[in-house]
This record gives C-alpha cells, sequence and structure tokens, in this order.
C-alpha cells in the first residue's frame, strides 16, 4: 500500500506544532500501525531528518503507552484494540491518514505525538490502593472466599492499562472512565472496603485538581476504550461518592 | 577466599532461610529513615523491593524508563504464577515445588535459594489478594489454579491471562501508598546509564531524564538492580521495544560478574513471524498447551497442499496428523517444558514440516479441547442429544472463558478465528535465564550493589519452568531482599547522607556524558536499527536453540566486527538536551553489543547441552533418549561468571561449582 500520512509535529511543549505531510510506500497489510510508524521513521533517518516520536513499549496491547489519535479516533478505527494491536489490513491503499497526540488539558504534549499522562500516576498516589503491609504476614489468601462473580467482575475494572483513550475522546475530556475502573475494582472485593470512603473521596478530588472535564454521558470512552472497560464503572463510582459524601 | 562466595547459610536446607533470618543483623526503625535505597527498575521486582524496603521505613528512591511504574514489562506476562499452596490437594509442597524447578532447570541453578523461593511462594499469594489482586475464582469463592508445562500438578494461578498484569498493578498499588507517604520519591521517564563505586561500594547511580536529557546524578546508601532481562538481544523476541541490558551491562563494567549469559529460553507458543518489517513477536501464554494438541501433518504431500492454501488443516483426519509431543513423550505430552517443546518444533519444521508459508509453524489446536468442554457441559445441564453444533457452542464458551483474550489477541494479528482453524505457533526469544551474578542475599561482586528479578541469574538455572519468573520477582522484592539488605544497611546507619559532588559521581558523569554527545555528533549513514537487526541476526542463527562450536567463533567475531562498524557509521538524529528515542536505542543496542560477545563466548566455553541449549556436538548417540540433548554433570555442573576485564572477549570465568546435596541429578526425561 502506499499512504499519505498527516502527523502532529510539535519539538516541545513550549512549541505551537503543526501538520505535517509524509509519504510511505510498500506497507504490507499484515504490517501494525507502529510498524508501518517505523518504517516511516527509518525513512525519515536515512534522510538526516528527525524521526517522529511516539510512545510505545509492550507492542502487544498490555503496557498502555502507545497513544495515538488516528482519523479522529483514540487508536484508529478497530474497535478493542491499541495502536499497536492495530493491523493496516483495517486501511486500504491510496489513503490519507491523520495522526495526532491524545489532546486534553491534563495531558500536555512533550513532544510530536509524546504526551504526559502523569496526572494518571497522581490520581493514583491518591488512593488507587489497599492499606496492607507489605510484610508478608497476610492471612491466608481463601481466608475470605469471595465470590467468582465479584472476582470476575473486579478483574474487568481492573483490566483497565491506563491509556487515556477514554480522555481524549470524551469531548469533556474527563477521567471518569480510568478513575472509575480503578474505584470498581476495589468497591467489588472485600478487602478494599476498610478505606473505602476516604478512596473514592480522594481520587475524585485528585481527578477534579488534574483538570480533567466532567462527564456528560456521552459515552464515547467506553467506545473507543481498547479494554472494554464499561459505563457500569462509572455509575458505581457515582454511587460510591455519593454514598461516601453521607457516610461523612 | 575465593572471589566468589555463594553465601549459602550452612544447616539444613529446610531451615537455611529461617536460620539465616533469625541471625541477620537489624536496623533500629528509628535508623532507617536515614538510609536511602536507590531501585532501577519498578516490574514485580523493582516494584515489590520499592514498596517494601519504603514499608520498612528507608528512603527510596525508584526508577523506570517508561511514563509510569505501571507500564515495566511485567505487564505483559499473560499465564500465571506458581505457588506451593496444595488448594488442589493434588500432591504439592514447597518440596515438589523445588524438586521440579531444580529439574526443569537441568539441574543448572543453587539448591538454597531456589528452596527458599518455593517456601515463600504460598506467602506470596496471600500478600497479592489482600491488595486485590482479583486471582481468578472457582464457584465456591476460592483460588483456581491451572497446570503449566513441566510439572504434574495444578499449582498456577491466574487472573485470566492477564496475570502479570494484575500481580504488576499490585505492586505499584503498593508504591503508590509508599508514594503518597512521602516513602518512594519516583524517577519515571529516567533511564539509569551508569553506577557509582565509592571505596568499592556502589554509592548511586547517574541516571537521564529522557524528556530534558539532563544528566542527573543521585546517591544512596545501597543500590538495587531490578532492570528485567536481556532477550532484545536477539531483535526480535516476547519482550518489550524497550527492554534492554543496559543497567546490568554497566555494572558489569563496573566489576559485577556476568552469569551463565548464553541461558535463554525460546518460548514455543508464539505467533509465527511474518515478513522482514516485524519489529517484535508475540507471545501466546503457555497455559494455552493444557488444552491444545500439537501436530504437524504426516505427509509431506498435505504440508505443501496445505502451504499452498490447496487444503486446510481441518480437512486432515486425525491419523493424517503428527501429534509429535503425545507420540514422542507420551508421560508428559503437550505438557513438556518449554525447551523440549521448542526444540521438538524446531527438529519438525527443519525436517520440513512447517505448515505456514516460511515453514516456520506449527499447528495448536483446540478442536478436541471444544469437544470435550462440549460434551462435559452437556452433561452438566442435563442436555441430551445436543447437536453437534450445540455441543460446540457449549465448548467453545468454555474455551473462552479459560483464554478467550488471548484467542482475540491471535485473531487481531493473523486475521483467523482460532476457534474455528488451528493457530499456528513457533519458537520465539523469550526470558534471559543468565544475568548478573548474585549471591544468597541476592547481592553482586560489588558492595553494596543487589540484582533481583530476571536481571540476575539465580533460580532457574538452563531453562525456566512456565509461571515461575512472576513468582522469583516476587518473592525477591517482597519477602527476600528486604530481610537480605537489611543485614548489610545495618552496617551503614553511621555512614550519613552519600555526597554527589565527588570525584567518583564526577568521572562516572563524564563517561556518560561523553558517550552521549559521541552518538549525537557521529554522523554516520546507518540508523541503530540496522546494526540492532544484524545482531539479532547473528545471535539467531548462531547463538540460537542449537550451537556449535564453529558458528560460535564466527559469531564471536562477526559481534565484534559489528560493533566496530556501528561506532564508525552509526547515525543518532536529534540532540542530546530532549526527548530523543533514537539516541535511548543507540546506548542500548551498544550494550547488546558487547553483551552478545560475551553470550557467543559462554555458549562456547558450554560444551554441553542443557536446558534448551542444544549444544551439536553433545547428544545422546542410543537407547531411549536417542537424539535427545545430552548434559554433561561431570564437567559442567557449575555456574559461569564473567568478570570484565574490556574487550568481552577477554573476560575472565570464575566458576561457582553447584552442589547438588537435596536432590540426585538424573537424566530429564519426561517419556
Ligand atoms: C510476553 C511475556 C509473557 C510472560 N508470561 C509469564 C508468565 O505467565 N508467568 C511468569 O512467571 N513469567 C512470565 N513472563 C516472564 C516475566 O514476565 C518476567 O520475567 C518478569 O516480569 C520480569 O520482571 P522484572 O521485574 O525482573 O523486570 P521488568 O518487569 O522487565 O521490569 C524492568 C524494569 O526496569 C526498568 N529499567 C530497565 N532498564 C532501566 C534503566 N537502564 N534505567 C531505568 N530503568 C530501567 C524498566 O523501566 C522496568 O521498570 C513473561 C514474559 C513475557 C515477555
Ligand atoms: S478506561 Fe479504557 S480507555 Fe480509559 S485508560 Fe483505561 S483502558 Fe484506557
Ligand atoms: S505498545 Fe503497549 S499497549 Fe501498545
Amino acid at each position: 500500500m502506499n499512504l499519505t500520512l498527516k502527523i502532529w509535529r510539535q519539538s516541545n511543549a513550549q512549541d505551537k506544532g503543526k501538520m505535517v505531510d509524509y509519504k510511505v510506500t510498500e506497507i504490507s497489510e499484515h504490517m501494525s500501525f507502529l510498524e508501518m510508524m517505523d518504517v516511516l521513521n527509518e525513512q525519515l533517518i536515512n534522510k538526516g531528518d528527525e524521526p517522529v516520536a511516539f510512545d510505545h513499549d509492550c507492542r502487544e496491547g498490555i503496557c498502555g503507552m502507545c497513544s495515538m489519535f488516528i482519523n479522529g479516533e483514540a487508536h484508529g478505527p478497530d474497535r478493542g484494540v491499541t495502536t499497536c494491536q492495530l493491523h493496516m489490513r483495517m486501511f486500504k491503499d491510496g489513503d490519507t491518514i491523520t495522526i495526532e497526540p491524545f489532546r486534553a488539558k491534563a495531558f500536555p504534549v512533550i513532544k510530536d505525538l509524546v504526551v504526559d499522562r502523569s496526572s494518571f500516576d497522581r490520581i493514583q498516589h491518591a488512593g488507587g490502593y489497599i492499606s496492607v503491609n507489605t510484610s508478608g504476614n497476610t492471612q491466608d489468601a481463601n481466608g475470605i472466599p469471595i465470590s467468582k462473580h465479584a472476582a470476575d467482575e473486579a478483574m474487568d475494572a481492573a483490566t483497565c492499562i491506563g491509556c487515556g483513550a477514554c480522555v481524549a475522546s470524551c469531548k469533556n475530556a474527563s477521567a471518569m472512565l480510568f478513575v472509575g475502573a480503578k474505584v470498581s475494582q476495589y468497591a467489588l472485593l472485600p478487602q478494599g472496603q476498610v478505606e473505602a470512603v476516604d478512596r473514592v473521596k480522594n481520587m475524585v478530588a485528585q481527578m477534579d485538581l488534574e483538570g480533567f472535564g466532567n462527564c456528560t454521558n456521552t459515552g464515547a470512552c467506553e467506545v473507543e476504550c481498547p479494554k472494554g472497560i464499561s459505563l457500569e464503572n462509572i455509575a458505581r463510582m457515582n454511587r460510591e461518592f455519593l454514598s461516601a459524601n453521607v457516610k461523612s | 577466599m575465593s572471589v566468589l562466595d555463594s553465601k549459602v547459610p550452612k544447616g539444613p536446607l529446610k531451615t537455611k532461610w529461617i536460620d539465616y533470618k533469625n541471625h541477620i543483623d537489624l536496623v533500629n526503625p528509628a535508623n532507617k529513615r536515614n538510609i536511602d535505597v536507590i531501585v532501577v527498575g519498578t516490574g514485580l521486582a523493582g516494584g515489590s523491593a520499592a514498596a517494601t524496603l519504603a514499608e520498612l521505613g528507608y528512603n527510596v528512591k525508584t526508577f523506570c524508563y517508561q511514563d509510569s511504574p505501571r507500564r515495566a514489562h511485567s505487564i505483559a506476562a499473560q499465564g500465571g504464577i506458581n505457588a506451593a499452596k496444595n488448594y488442589q490437594g493434588d500432591g504439592d509442597s514447597t518440596y515438589r515445588l523445588f524438586y521440579d524447578t531444580v529439574k526443569g532447570g537441568d539441574y543448572r541453578s543453587r539448591e538454597a535459594n531456589v528452596y527458599r523461593l518455593a517456601e515463600v511462594s504460598a506467602n506470596i499469594i496471600d500478600q497479592c489478594v489482600a491488595q486485590g489482586v482479583p486471582f481468578a475464582r472457582d464457584y465456591g469463592g476460592l483460588l483456581d489454579n491451572r497446570s503449566f508445562g513441566g510439572v504434574l500438578v495444578s499449582r498456577t494461578f491466574y487472573a485470566k491471562g492477564q496475570t502479570g498484569q494484575q500481580l504488576l498493578l499490585g505492586a505499584y498499588s503498593a508504591m503508590n501508598r509508599q508514594i503518597a507517604r512521602g516513602k518512594i520519591t519516583p524517577f519515571n521517564r529516567h533511564e539509569m546509564l551508569d553506577v557509582v563505586k565509592v571505596d568499592g561500594k556502589a554509592r548511586g547511580i547517574i541516571a537521564r531524564d529522557l524528556v530534558t536529557g539532563e544528566i542527573e546524578r543521585h546517591s544512596a546508601h545501597a543500590v538495587v538492580i531490578a532492570s528485567g532481562g536481556y532477550g532484545n538481544v536477539y531483535f526480535l523476541s516476547t519482550n518489550a521495544m524497550g527492554s534492554n541490558a543496559t543497567a546490568a551491562w554497566k555494572i558489569h563494567k563496573k566489576g559485577a560478574f556476568f552469569a551463565n549469559p548464553c541461558y535463554t529460553q525460546i518460548h514455543p507458543t508464539c505467533i509465527p513471524r511474518s515478513g522482514d518489517y516485524q519489529s517484535k513477536l508475540t507471545l501466546m501464554s503457555e497455559s494455552l498447551r493444557n488444552d491444545g494438541r500439537i501436530w504437524v501433518p504426516k505427509n509431506m504431500d498435505d504440508v505443501m497442499a496445505i502451504r499452498e492454501g490447496k487444503k486446510k488443516p481441518t480437512d486432515l483426519s486425525e491419523d493424517e496428523r503428527d501429534y509429535y509431543l503425545e507420540r514422542r513423550y507420551p508421560a508428559f505430552g503437550n505438557l513438556v517444558p518449554r525447551d523440549v517443546a521448542s526444540r521438538a518444533a524446531k527438529e519438525r519444521c527443519d525436517a520440513g514440516y512447517g505448515v505456514n508459508a516460511t515453514g516456520e509453524a506449527v499447528y495448536l489446536d483446540f478442536a478436541s479441547a471444544i469437544q470435550r468442554y462440549g460434551v462435559e457441559q452437556a452433561k452438566i445441564h442435563n442436555i441430551s442429544n445436543a447437536s453437534a453444533d450445540k455441543l460446540y457452542k457449549l465448548g467453545a464458551a468454555i474455551v473462552k472463558e479459560k483464554y478467550g483474550n488471548l484467542f482475540q489477541m491471535y485473531e487481531k494479528i493473523v486475521d483467523q478465528d482460532p476457534y474455528k482453524t488451528p493457530m499456528m505457533i513457533y519458537p520465539a526469544v523469550h526470558y534471559t535465564m543468565g544475568g548478573v551474578w548474585v549471591d544468597y542475599n541476592l547481592m553482586t561482586t560489588v558492595e553494596g550493589l543487589y540484582c533481583i528479578g530476571e536481571a540476575n541469574f539465580s533460580d532457574h538455572g538452563a531453562n525456566r519452568l512456565g509461571a515461575s519468573a512472576l513468582m522469583q520477582g516476587l518473592a525477591d522484592g517482597y519477602f527476600v531482599l528486604p530481610y537480605t539488605i537489611g543485614d548489610y544497611l545495618s552496617h551503614e546507619i553511621r555512614t550519613g547522607k552519600i555526597a554527589t559532588d565527588t570525584p567518583e559521581f564526577d568521572a562516572a558523569e563524564k563517561e556518560v556524558t561523553d558517550k552521549i554527545n559521541f552518538f549525537v555528533n557521529n554522523k554516520g549513514s546507518h540508523s541503530v536499527d540496522y546494526y540492532h537487526k544484524k545482531l539479532g541476526n547473528i545471535m539467531w542463527e548462531k547463538c540460537g536453540m542449537s550451537r556449535n562450536a564453529e558458528g560460535l567463533k564466527e559469531a564471536m567475531a562477526e559481534i565484534k566486527a559489528l560493533r566496530e562498524d556501528f561506532y564508525k557509521n552509526v547515525s543518532v538524529p536529534g540532540t542530546a538536551t530532549e526527548l530523543n528515542a533514537e539516541l535511548e536505542k543507540a546506548g542500548r543496542v551498544a550494550d547488546f553489543l558487547e553483551l552478545g560477545e560475551l553470550f557467543a563466548k559462554d555458549a562456547l566455553e558450554r560444551e554441553e547441552s542443557c536446558g534448551g541449549h542444544f549444544r551439536e556436538e553433545s547428544v545422546e548417540i542410543g537407547g531411549e533418549q536417542a537424539g535427545e540433548a545430552k548434559r554433561n554433570d561431570v564437567d559442567f555442573a557449575f555456574v559461569s561468571a564473567w568478570e570484565y576485564k574490556g574487550e568481552p572477549s577477554d573476560a575472565v570465568l570464575h566458576k561457582e561449582e553447584l552442589e547438588f546435596n537435596e536432590i540426585e541429578l538424573k537424566q530429564r526425561s519426561y517419556k
């Protein structure tokens, strides 16, 4: 395939940035989107130009690094995948593809397609954990049975890879799906109950502080989430949040 | 005293660790706040270690090259984590886990370490559950298990096909708690580029802020390296793109011995390579072998017809298929250990039976599992006279429940539905059993410098059984290092803060800066990847699953020549004072280009077949084991620990002779 790529280039956070056109040729439909980007970068390096900076690591859809906004969608046109799992068979010869970073006030651009998602980490520092000592003196793991249903639901929420596609695809740049998934995981497990009240309040407060917008139930996040995190998690977080405020 | 002292405590194996813990020196809680520890790496090993050290009261600084600790490569582990809990009542015990691990490693690991690992394994599960790790549960609410290659009990705990992710998020959450308390200071998007030694002790590191390019000095009373494995020396592997050897290699150059570099695990169930543009290989969890049957066609005609697209695998009847693992290894069948399964696949493909265009693929077939589960479900749900279609649906639902996300991943990559047609798999470079040499305390040959997780050499011998790397990472981080490092730090309470404005820091920083300046100023003609791919090719062809003396000597010479060319002709665009992925890669590939040569040298030295490493000169000639790998315990029951002397080819070999008092060394037979 031969393609035209329109890519956002921005040399650092201060730079204004602009779209630049590139051509790539001989792209195989079996390549992943990132392998196609590798081809482009190899071409740029061989010409002595600067390659396009983008985040990636595992290349198998689990680390959550590869954030790219492709043709107006987080992680591109396929459903339930990250950019590294997107395959070129989703495109046609002669296509023009627009590639931009995940845009949100709380995700400042570092360079080209690389953004700073450390706001997610700070939300986690605010309460994304269970306060258990790591001493190895914990009780037997089967001491508290957990129903299969609860364990499975907690697992579904815990599948979030922290990629930020939910934020990037939300018109309000809300982080509710991400935070909802975190809160839900612990809310569904007996181990998470002890500090449930503080957890949800602190995480929500930090989320607001970071400059994420509010959820207006458009549901774009759920559609673009590569891990199928459901809106149910936002509802659960809201319930937890309300009852936390009632309790204190 | 020899330079290599494993410091294994005296006394019976079963009480070594308890006795040891009872006798080590402790640090007074009030003094712990005056002690700083640096942890490089925030995977399972580094993350759990950092959280625990902070919990104990030390001041911890963590480093990782990703934008968040949560993205360390441990996140990618799919299958599960072992622990000797015997929840299934199928006869598991600490001793059996210990035995399986030593045997699985082809008797090239240290007994005392492995026993300790088995001993603390059960506690890992308790710890993780308490942290909210959502392991799979059965309908009664109790933890579920599955089994993995090379063992006969069901001791693997899992969280769907995302066990590593969940365990890492557990460790990360424990880190978060300590970050919130101010006990851990995280340095993300930072790369450690050298260690600083003062009076022979590790006292800090030089790191580069990957966003600004700034070179930073960080001091501490002890340094812990938890930087993962070096499988990317092959370019193509199941590792993340950023996985590298830099931290381990840099400390090697500063005096830490490097052990068993030639022991690499080739994993049998990966998605085959499809073209030259490929950037990495994707693993399909080995747990699939619990239910999948592996085969190639019996007849060459069928192989050809399949490759040409004239026949489909499903067109072949049972008796037209060669279930070669079941045929050769009836006791373990498809569940033989990884090295055995990998070599057998390669043997069939080398003989021409590979089923894809490149001839490098075998089938992993779920049809009979779907059938079997379908019948079982029909019985459970009291459905009599179920149609074939109904049975298929019932069976496929169970398979989906167990492996759904893996099947989805396969379908996305290969564009074929594995519920309907068998998967294609082929071995790929996966895990490195070699690494920095450490003693029983997990300390390297440099005082105050520790190494844990995949980055060290311990515990797995020449081959790692499935689901035991996660176990080792967490055992090291949560339960072993926090004790052993205390013994060392108890002598540091009067040291006071370590200054960074010293000649030692100056010298280390200069070395790092010079190297970076060299790269950005060397306007060569080839990209970094050009060299990395070439190196990978040499490694795969000559230091891969089978090796011989001639090939290894060639590899050493070729890698040396490639390294020289790299320093003349590599091109790194951009500057040193910004985010520059090419510059990061250049440093990593430079280290791989040295490590690769030592790898070949180590393989050349080891004139025996061991684990997955088939030395063509060492093969069983006759008897039941004819054609299988031949180990040589008389001459090679040792850990090779290499001391740096400049050029990798000049490295000096030290041998840690392995003692087996508890386990009798036997031919590893899975027949
Ligand atoms: C695809 C895949 C599947 C697997 N499945 C299983 C499984 O089912 N069961 C099992 O037991 N094992 C499995 N393994 C193996 C297991 O995941 C790894 O061995 C283990 O997670 C390694 O953990 P670690 O903490 O040692 O290193 P990693 O998790 O690799 O962490 C390395 C850390 O070091 C940091 N780092 C590296 N270099 C530097 C530097 N120079 N400066 C700063 N930071 C640095 C990185 O940022 C990262 O934080 C699998 C491995 C792979 C690749
Ligand atoms: S909720 Fe989904 S889209 Fe949002 S960070 Fe998690 S995985 Fe990514
Ligand atoms: S690179 Fe890890 S999710 Fe895409």
